[in-house]
């Protein structure tokens, strides 16, 4: 299986996801945001980090770089496309997915390992998983989901909600919500589930010793669902 | 041509900052204050001597690039 993680200047996770994708049996390779055009892959990764400095607004101009008209065309066609922590929130502002992230409602950077739950396994990324919440790690200062009452509607009709915050036994609650998000939301899918944007860092849960291993199970099954 | 914009949160949407800056101006006496809100200003300088031209491609700019229309709007001064 190949993926393409694309670097924008200002991303800072890409080669962790690298490492990651390598890991479990991808074969990976590193775009450019300046490329024309992305290699034929099966999974395209924006990955996180601060691209463009979080001016204006965190992947506001990452969302308008010339790689990005490759990305819209290769998830519009059903390609996969993940979004982690500034990958979501590139995607929300190139519009492929609802909403905005803005800043946590604590005014403060979250570095910490939270539980998400798995709400969705109807989809490529979640499918035959053998767990339903995961630990994985968030690092971020915009990561406070919000969307419209519309739209939020939309994402629970069609059960686009694909991961929530919630505790070590799986409730979902404002304790274990740790940036204010609507409806405790981690991450979410666009509506044909091919477009996967999440705050939480699997890549950074990849270790049995350094971390844990709940972002092992994530890259694990999706290359088993790819296959 | 200068076309000086200023983009704000909409209502109802969240704000963490001005609600410290709120805070902060209460803790510092200003007890009348009852609510801040923080928004941007932008000066864009646009190559174009008819003014409705020129407002009406930083209009443009805004909706594409400036503002997110789903948590902000944005006002051409």
């Amino acid at each position: 299986m190949k993926s393409s993680v694309i670097i924008f200047p200002g991303s800072n996770c890409d080669r962790d996801m690298d490492v990651a994708l390598k890991k479990f049996g991808f074969e990976n390779q590193m775009i450019w945001h300046n490329d024309d055009k992305i290699p034929k892959c099966d999974l395209i990764v924006l990955p996180g980090g601060f691209s463009y400095g979080d001016y204006l607004r965190c992947g506001s101009i990452a969302g308008k770089s010339k790689i990005i008209k490759s990305v819209i065309e290769f998830a519009k066609k059903g390609g996969l496309v993940l979004g982690i922590c500034n990958g979501f929130q590139i995607l929300t502002e190139t519009g492929l997915l609802p909403g905005v992230l803005q800043q946590n409602k604590n005014i403060e950077f979250i570095c910490k390992n939270i539980f998400v739950k798995i709400n969705d396994k109807n989809n490529k990324y979640f499918k035959n998983i053998d767990k339903d919440i995961l630990e994985l790690h968030i690092a971020h200062n915009e990561g406070n989901y919000f969307c419209s009452k519309d739209e939020l509607k939309m994402l629970n009709d069609n059960n686009l909600i694909a991961v929530s915050y919630c505790n070590n036994n799986g409730e979902i609650n404002e304790r274990s919500n740790p940036n204010g998000a609507i409806k405790n939301i981690a991450g979410i899918f666009n509506k044909e589930k091919n477009i996967l944007g999440m705050m939480p860092h699997p890549e950074r849960m990849i270790d049995k010793y350094l971390s844990g291993e709940d972002g092992s199970i994530f890259f694990k099954n999706l290359l088993n669902n790819l296959k | 041509m200068k076309i000086k914009v200023t983009v704000t949160l909409k209502n109802g949407v969240l704000d963490p900052q001005g609600k410290a800056i709120q805070q902060t101006l209460n803790g510092m006496g200003f007890s009348n204050v009852e609510e801040v809100r923080q928004g941007k200003y932008f000066e864009v300088e646009v190559n174009e001597k008819d003014e409705d031209k020129a407002k009406l491609k930083v209009e443009e700019m805004c909706k594409k690039l400036l503002a997110n229309l789903v948590i902000e709007d944005f006002k051409i001064l």
